[in-house]
């Protein structure tokens, strides 16, 4: 079947199966591979990408029920190499990666947890990342990463304040 | 894993889609957020000839707060309950108990009328909806009707509702003054899903218990209500002695299954654990 799928921007329409989950639609019909699969089973968080600016599962989501949708992968997050985004950077800072292979999906739940909470707590961010393991880092340098993150993009803000 | 083939159909309102589940029948199942759907067509364990997409039907959206009690259409997700003001304000057990479904990324797909007619005997919506008295509304191409919570869950994974028929959406009373609310689960560490899950609601008048509703979840095939604690706890002084006491009764009639993580004998002690706290929490509230 004929699916479209805004992704990161950009329209992409492929002729899928029915039963093709979002997940191999980004990685297998669009080449774009940065969203891994893990547990396969909507456990781990390692295929976490923004649906209607929302982080969801790709793994538990059909192709054919994004149609018409808006999706955002970790390739959508970076202008450019030498730009990363603040949560990209932050992640390099803090070394909150080791392995890499959970990093895109921490990266896509920070960015729905910092939508909701720009200044979360550890706790908070504890809270947040419920739904992503990481098997290398033990949590800490993640947890810092996006605590740096949180700090670094309410600068702006407060910069626009005038305070 | 890749669910077996099957045909897909969206629907773009309730008509159609009431016409879509006539005409496919018993070999069609609904998609709505697909958080339940999916793992188990990926697991083989259901394989649909037709999927019917639901999750673009505009008229199974929103919350409304009508005189008396709460719609909650079907398709609202898990996160959108934990946020909405109605439902913090008039079913904060609703908002609770959805706060503690999966993770973030499953509350922003996941709906209530999924998980309601999956009926997934470890869910955490079925203790809560027994406790509110709650109601399921069904729609089928014969018309509609409501099923009274107690009603609506009929054994493992089977529910009231016909195969021709759709979730639509839930009623929930408004809370009367004075009523104090708790839902709390022990979730399996790896997947989230309740092992034991405690709802309670009691009201309080005049210092005495004028209501009390228990519901567990997650122990047995079925969740079911704790009728004995309810009746130990009626027109008494909600004190910690009586909580405690009442308590001691959450383990009868709940049919409690071994399971490869949690024995029987483990549920039924640690319902009655949960009882206590659930029902410290909701005195607490409701004072």
């Amino acid at each position: 079947m004929k699916t479209t799928v805004t992704v990161n921007g950009v329209p992409q329409t492929r002729d899928v199966e029915p039963r093709t989950l979002l997940i191999h639609f980004l990685r297998d019909a669009l080449g774009l591979t940065g969203t891994h699969i893990g547990c396969d089973t909507s456990n781990c968080g390692a295929c976490t990408v923004l649906w209607n600016r929302k982080a969801v599962k790709s793994c538990t989501i059909l192709a054919a029920q994004a149609d018409g949708g808006e999706i955002t992968t970790i390739e959508g997050l970076a202008p450019d190499p030498a730009h990363l985004h603040p949560v990209q950077q932050a992640f390099w800072d803090e070394h909150g990666l080791q392995c890499g292979f959970c990093t895109p999906g921490m990266i896509m739940v920070s960015l729905d947890l910092l939508k909701r909470n720009p200044s979360p707590t550890d706790d908070e961010i504890r809270h947040g990342l419920d739904g992503n393991l990481c098997r290398c880092t033990g949590y800490q340098h993640i947890v810092n990463a996006i605590r740096t993150a949180a700090q670094r993009m309410r600068v702006p803000a407060v910069a626009a304040g005038g305070d | 894993m890749i669910p077996a083939a099957f045909e897909y159909v969206r629907a773009h309102n309730l008509s159609e889609a009431v016409s879509l589940l006539a005409h496919h029948g018993d070999n069609a199942k609904l998609l709505a957020g697909g958080h339940s759907l999916l793992p188990m067509m990926k697991m083989r364990l259901a394989q649909p000839a037709t999927l019917i997409d639901i999750g673009c039907v505009a008229e199974l959206r929103g919350i409304r707060d009508d005189i008396g009690s709460i719609m909650i259409g079907a398709l609202t997700t898990h996160d959108e309950l934990t946020a909405n003001a109605a439902v913090l304000s008039q079913a904060p057990l609703l908002a609770e108990t959805a706060s503690r479904v999966g993770d973030i990324q499953v509350r922003n797909v996941g709906t209530i009328g999924g998980s309601l007619a999956h009926a997934d005997p470890a869910a955490d919506y079925p203790a809560a909806v027994l406790a509110l008295e709650a109601t399921v509304h069904l729609r089928s191409a014969g018309g509609e009707r409501a099923v009274a919570a107690r009603d609506f869950f009929v054994d493992l994974m089977t529910t009231a509702a016909r195969p021709d028929e759709i979730l639509t959406h839930l009623r929930v009373p408004r809370r009367p003054p004075g009523q104090g609310w708790c839902y709390m689960k022990l979730p399996h560490p790896a997947s989230g899903y309740a092992m034991v899950g405690l709802a309670a609601l009691v009201t309080i008048e005049g210092g005495k218990c004028a209501d009390a509703r228990l519901a567990i979840t997650g122990a047995g095939p079925k969740a079911v209500r704790l009728t004995k604690v309810e009746a130990a706890l009626e027109g008494k002084a909600l004190d910690d002695a009586t909580i405690a006491s009442a308590a001691q009764q959450a383990a009868d009639g709940i049919d409690a299954t071994d399971e490869l993580y949690a024995s029987a004998t483990y549920k039924n002690h640690i319902a009655k654990v949960y009882a206590k706290r659930a029902l410290a929490k909701a005195v607490e509230r409701a004072r």
